[in-house]
């Protein structure tokens, strides 16, 4: 095997290549996909995923799971779509308070050192209830910037590809490339030594958790730019979404290795997974059993390499 | 004194606690009339719940990371391959039961599989297969709701003095487990890789084995209670499942079980899952719009967890 193909440069390059490959599958299956147009309609609800996966990776990061993330960003959603629309200081504000809420559920998952699926499975529910009353029956409407927004059309080059590497990379420096991204992600890696250390935990994951709220409202914001209006359930598939999304990238449950380029990537596969089935003519049926599948064949994949590494 | 002291010391004392105090400002509110029928329903309803949260419960003790998120799914696929099967033809009830037990059992030796050959964390292997079992009871029936054979829905809601029968098989049911759970090689190995994995490989105990035998009875457990649900409720629906999910982990949880795994606690399962129907229909009766309903269920399970949480991690 040559010094390039090292099973860790195979890990990082499996989601790249797992996307050029279905791409180029569908771009044979249904060839006029390959133009401006055609890009942008395939990729446009890829955008709300990406941020979802996001949110969820960081999450991932610390060694967590938030299966409300889904309900969660329909809140948001539904915050948008209304107050955000009509009295935008309002809005802002309880968009604000959506992610200290997020930094607060932070901060008594690690002090009360709960679990996480349960504590945001219970959570789930109270999104859900809240963004029930913000909403009632489905509707609202976008604010005009973020539809403006979301509806750009550069030259060159669709809106949802810029949107994403902008995502991918900004994240990635953030995370990946600074020093208190080292010290974030170490926390996922030994929380005792980062401790040790002198860092507080406790604001670790105050700010994972912050985080993860903040790119859940900019998700549910991108849904509803592209929508234009919503509901109460409009994106509970997310939380799903964005789990698998963040471990096709590359993503680890333990020890803090995430990737956020990755987790951008996975995530437009799975979006884009979608579309490919119905160029297939596949039974719309197997939609979720299918994305199930791929899952499951990544993970299967990311093994035979991981294999290959500890025989070398 | 010391009695009364002892008695909150029990990890199950909480949830049946909740659960009086739900049923006193139910039968509060609208009367004892009131309260006798609504001890009723929680005494059929709760029984599903006790029935997919005692598998859980086993799962969620062999230790960190162990959940069984394709609950749902399964019980899904369960009902609706077997009503599809049976088709409301009485006759064909004992062959319905056997392709629900079989669904049971390929998706728990499914779902071991996964955990077993991939070496992911059970959380994302369940959840990846649940996809695939979810989509499959799609692609099977289209949504459409098939009824269950007479027999089976007489029998779901069948009553011998003023007690469900389900209640009392699910009564036996509990009974049984906690024999399996306290005395039988196969309990005490799943509380023994809860409280100390390296322990208990150490001491010889057959950790796979032991982890595939969990995983299969929770699924059966889920399968059996999709079919019977289906005879409760008047078929087998898509989204049937869909509050087991969380209802599963919460039950176990309230009841004192411990989430970091290594102790199981049976009595607490009734308790809890008589407190979270009794709750939704005090909350119910109280006439919060579903709105406020919900948000106070979810504070409550949050508010649960945080109390009793344990200093150990997940």
């Amino acid at each position: 095997m040559s010094r390039f193909l090292t099973p860790a440069m195979m890990r990082t390059l499996l989601p790249g290549l797992s996307l050029a490959a279905l791409l180029a599958a569908i771009f044979y299956l249904q060839p006029r996909t390959m133009s401006y147009f055609g890009l942008n309609l395939l990729l446009n609800l890829a955008v709300p995923i990406a941020l979802a996966t996001i949110a969820q990776m960081f999450i991932l990061c610390v060694n967590d799971l938030d299966l409300s993330l889904g309900a969660f960003i329909s809140l948001t959603a539904c915050i948008t779509a209304t107050w955000l629309n009509d009295a935008p200081l309002i809005g802002v504000l309880a968009l604000a308070a959506c992610v200290a809420a997020y930094a607060a559920l932070g901060a008594l998952i690690h002090l009360r050192n709960l679990p996480s699926i349960v504590v945001t499975l219970g959570m789930s529910f109270v999104w859900t209830g809240i963004a029930v009353l913000v909403l009632p029956t489905p509707g609202g409407s976008a604010p005009g910037w973020i539809r403006t927004l979301m509806t750009l059309k550069p030259a060159l080059v669709p809106f949802p590809i810029i949107a994403s590497v902008v995502l991918a990379l900004t994240v990635h420096f953030g995370l990946m490339r600074s020093a208190a991204g080292v010290v974030l992600r170490g926390a996922g890696g030994n929380p005792k030594s980062v401790e040790r250390a002198g860092w507080s935990m406790l604001r670790v994951k105050c700010t994972m958790f912050a985080l993860a709220g903040f790119f859940g409202v900019l998700s549910g914001m991108a849904l509803v730019g592209l929508t234009t209006s919503a509901d109460a359930n409009i994106a509970l598939r997310y939380t799903l979404l964005s789990i698998a999304g963040g471990i096709l990238g590359g993503g680890e449950f333990v020890g803090g290795r995430v990737s956020p380029i990755g987790a951008v990537i996975g995530a437009i596969t799975l979006a884009l997974a979608g579309s490919f089935l119905s160029f297939l003519r596949l039974n719309p049926d197997f939609q979720i059993g299918a994305q199930g599948v791929i899952l499951i064949l990544v993970l299967a994949l990311r093994l035979l390499i991981n294999s290959k590494g500890t025989r070398a | 004194m010391s009695a009364l002291s002892q008695l909150t010391q029990k990890p199950w004392i909480w949830a049946w606690l909740g659960a009086v105090s739900m049923w006193l400002i139910i039968t509060g509110i609208s009367g004892i009339g009131a309260g006798g029928q609504v001890l009723s329903a929680a005494a059929s309803f709760g029984t599903f719940f006790v029935i997919v949260a005692t598998g859980q419960m086993f799962v969620i003790t062999l230790g960190p990371g162990n959940v069984d998120l394709s609950i749902p799914a399964c019980m899904t696929l369960s009902a609706t391959l077997a009503m599809k099967f049976m088709n409301g033809d009485a006759s064909l009830l004992v062959p319905g039961l056997l392709i629900s037990l079989g669904v049971g059992l390929a998706i728990g030796t499914l779902n071991f599989l996964l955990i077993l050959l991939l070496r992911i964390p059970p959380i994302i292997a369940t959840l990846s297969a649940s996809f695939v079992y979810q989509s499959t009871a799609i692609w099977s029936n289209r949504g459409l709701r098939v009824k269950p054979p007479e027999i089976l829905g007489d029998f779901a809601v069948a009553k011998v003095l003023g007690l469900p029968v389900l209640t009392i098989v699910v009564l036996v049911l509990t009974l049984a487990m906690a024999f399996v759970l306290h005395r039988t090689p196969f309990g005490l190995s799943v509380s023994a890789i809860g409280q100390n994995l390296r322990a208990a490989k150490l001491a010889g105990i057959k950790v796979e084995k032991t982890r595939y035998l969990t995983y299969l009875m929770c699924s059966v457990l889920a399968a059996l209670c999709g079919f019977v649900l289906a005879g409760f409720s008047g078929g087998a629906a898509l989204n049937m499942g869909e509050q087991y999910l969380l209802m599963s982990i919460a039950v176990v949880v309230i009841g004192g079980t411990s989430v970091a795994g290594g102790y199981a606690n049976l009595t607490g399962l009734w308790g809890a899952s008589l407190f979270m129907f009794l709750l939704v229909s005090m909350l119910n009766t109280v006439g919060l719009s579903a709105g406020f309903r919900l948000i106070v269920t979810g504070a409550i399970i949050v508010g649960v967890v945080a109390i009793s949480g344990r200093k150990t991690a997940y």
